[in-house]
């Protein structure tokens, strides 16, 4: 990449007892982009974040900002600021208080402060608030307000953790897209940690997929949908269907895949050394799934499914089908095209095998 | 009668607990030589009090005893209190166990184990011995208030003023001090009072040398009920109000 990286981490482990936390991660975040880690709860996040914070310190590796090693720079002199979880504004303080005081800390003097406080809450689009207690905002004026009191620093880098977490859902929804172009205005680079694929998805230039302290893909939200690197990607990012069975034949990087009842499915091959005879998951997407009236025909493959139900939700309407015990969901379009499903019925799924992906079982 | 009867007994409880003390102002300004004959308005009990020199020693010994006391147990007790929320070590159970011994241990017991202590080691009874015995029983009281606040502090806050570039010292007195503050207020206001009206403990532990008012008072009614001690009575009710309505003050003001 051009240009100069903000963030840049080798081999950072972090260990606790015998158990590493994080794992030997290296990552490079460009400066201006959105990063974001994702991940189930325990896989390391958190512990990551706080070793670029700098409350942790990491058992091996570097952490480099801007070309400086930080390993041994404590938190409060790192060009690095946080907006946590639960926010942790300071009660005692009004909301104007509260935003200058990075700024009081580096003696900033206070007719310079009020200018720069008045001018970031106008940023945020909480103009003329610094007089208010922060427990009188509402949670996302809050939540604007701890991105004010970091970004009024102006700091290198942004590190987020979960701070959506405690929002309804719809708060949430209108958040991620502020986020996200607050970031953009800003042009501050974020590090942003969840375990929320949507928001990871939705805000990030760049995503990190994390599992057991490791990362398994660092990739663009699109390229994580498309083209998962790993079973775990495949099944954590996006909703997917996952057929389980026996490598039969690989041509041309597509792989037929016997399930246990003896259908043949086909998919393009995702990991490498996939030779027949070998156990294999293929996952399609549920939009990737059409039903046979509408399917293209050609190379696709298909496969012969019970209706069990069908769950309807506006634009992500489902079908839930059968096939030998396992359950498959595709997606119903809502534009009338969608066939008369009755409950037991027969119903055909068919896809383009270039949508499928057919990874090597995972060992558990 | 369902709507009377909650409010009958409400009043009682406060009949029962009010009109005890208000006789005691009201007779602070009797005329009169006996406690239980009414002779007219009249300050000379408040007079006879100020006059008497022993009496007026006695009060500042007292209040003297009751500041340090108070301010030194909530030090200690805030530190106390902030070295068994934040860190984890040995015997800390057995700490916390046995703050609850001091408070729930009947006082004479303290009384005696303290004097025989000080005798032990020889110390001279008077001011320090009554400090020390003081602080001793306040401290328990200081430790639980803070502790209680402490356990509903976010412990991200001090972090945040660190990630904000607040070194340890800074963050201490611009977010943890702030935030436990009423804590403080309240632990000191409880230590203060309770080294004011304490009896048992300081009869055992006090010397000739520093008489305090509880003891004097003490003293003063085993002889039969004087007036002047209803006129010291009301100086001291109207003391605790005031330092109850200027904490009170002080909360609602530290709140905003």
């Amino acid at each position: 990449m051009a240009t100069e990286s903000d963030l840049s981490c080798s081999g950072l482990v972090r260990r606790f007892g015998n158990n590493a936390a994080v794992d030997h991660v290296s990552l490079d975040v460009p400066a201006g982009t959105f990063f974001s880690i994702l991940g189930p709860s325990g896989c390391g996040k958190t512990t990551l974040l706080r070793l670029l914070a700098g409350f942790d310190k990491p058992d091996e590796g570097d952490i480099f900002i801007r070309g400086h090693r930080m390993n041994e720079v404590p938190p409060n002199k790192r060009p690095v600021n946080m907006v946590f979880q639960h926010l942790a504004l300071f009660p005692t303080m009004s909301v104007g208080d509260n935003i200058g005081y990075g700024l009081k800390r580096k003696k900033v003097p206070a007719a310079e402060r009020r200018k720069r406080i008045a001018r970031v809450l106008e940023q945020v689009g909480l103009p003329e608030l610094e007089n208010r207690d922060p427990q009188e905002l509402s949670g996302g004026q809050r939540q604007r307000v701890a991105l004010a009191r970091c970004l009024v620093l102006e700091p290198t880098l942004l590190l987020l953790d979960e701070p959506l977490g405690a929002l309804d859902l719809k708060l949430r929804e209108q958040m991620k897209i502020e986020l996200k172009h607050l970031q953009k205005q800003f042009g501050t680079t974020f590090v942003y940690i969840t375990h929320d694929q949507s928001e990871a998805m939705v805000m990030s230039d760049q995503v990190a997929v994390m599992k057991n302290g490791r990362f398994e893909q660092v990739a663009p939200p699109e390229e994580l949908y498309r083209q998962p690197a790993t079973p775990f990607v495949a099944g954590f990012v996006g909703d997917n269907n996952r057929l389980a069975g026996t490598v039969v034949s690989v041509a041309d990087d597509v792989a037929a895949v016997r399930l246990s009842d003896g259908a043949v499915v086909r998919g393009r091959v995702a990991s490498a050394g996939l030779a027949p005879g070998a156990q294999a998951e293929l996952y399609i997407r549920p939009e990737s799934l059409s039903f046979s009236q509408t399917a293209a025909g050609g190379g696709s493959s298909s496969l012969q499914t019970r209706v069990r139900t069908t769950l309807f939700d506006g634009a992500n309407s489902r079908v839930e089908a059968e096939s030998n015990g396992q359950a498959l969901f595709a997606r119903l379009p809502q534009d009338g095209t969608a066939p008369a499903l009755t409950p037991d019925g027969h119903l055909e799924l068919s896809w383009d095998p270039d949508l499928a992906r057919v990874f090597g079982a995972s060992p558990q | 009668m369902n709507r009377w009867l909650p409010r009958t007994y409400l009043t009682l409880v406060y009949l029962l607990l009010y009109v005890p003390i208000v006789v005691l102002v009201v007779f602070s300004f009797n005329d009169s030589r006996t406690g239980y004959e009414w002779g007219g308005l009249s300050l000379r009990w408040y007079e006879a009090l100020l006059n008497n020199r022993a009496m007026v020693q006695a009060m500042w010994n007292s209040l003297w005893l009751a500041l340090s006391a108070a301010t030194v147990s909530t030090l200690i007790g805030a530190l106390t209190a902030l070295a068994l929320h934040r860190y984890r070590f040995r015997g800390k159970k057995v700490l916390n166990g046995m703050l609850f011994v001091v408070m729930m241990s009947p006082e004479i017991v303290l009384a005696i184990s303290l004097l025989a202590l000080f005798l032990l080691v020889g110390l001279q009874l008077g001011y320090v011995s009554l400090l020390l015995a003081h602080v001793t029983f306040c401290l328990p009281f200081v430790v639980i208030t803070v502790m209680a606040r402490l356990s509903g502090f976010d412990e991200r806050l001090p972090e945040a003023a660190r990630d904000l570039g607040a070194n340890d010292f800074t963050m201490t007195r611009t977010v943890l001090i702030p935030v436990i503050m009423p804590a403080l207020l309240a632990g000191w206001l409880l230590g203060f009072t309770l080294s004011l009206d304490d009896v048992v403990v300081s009869t055992f532990v006090s010397g000739p040398s520093y008489e305090i008012l509880p003891l004097r008072i003490y003293s003063m009614v085993r002889v039969g009920l004087k007036p002047e001690v209803n006129a010291l009575g009301t100086l001291l009710l109207v003391f605790s109000l005031v330092m109850l309505i200027l904490s009170q003050w002080i909360l609602l003001r530290s709140k905003r």
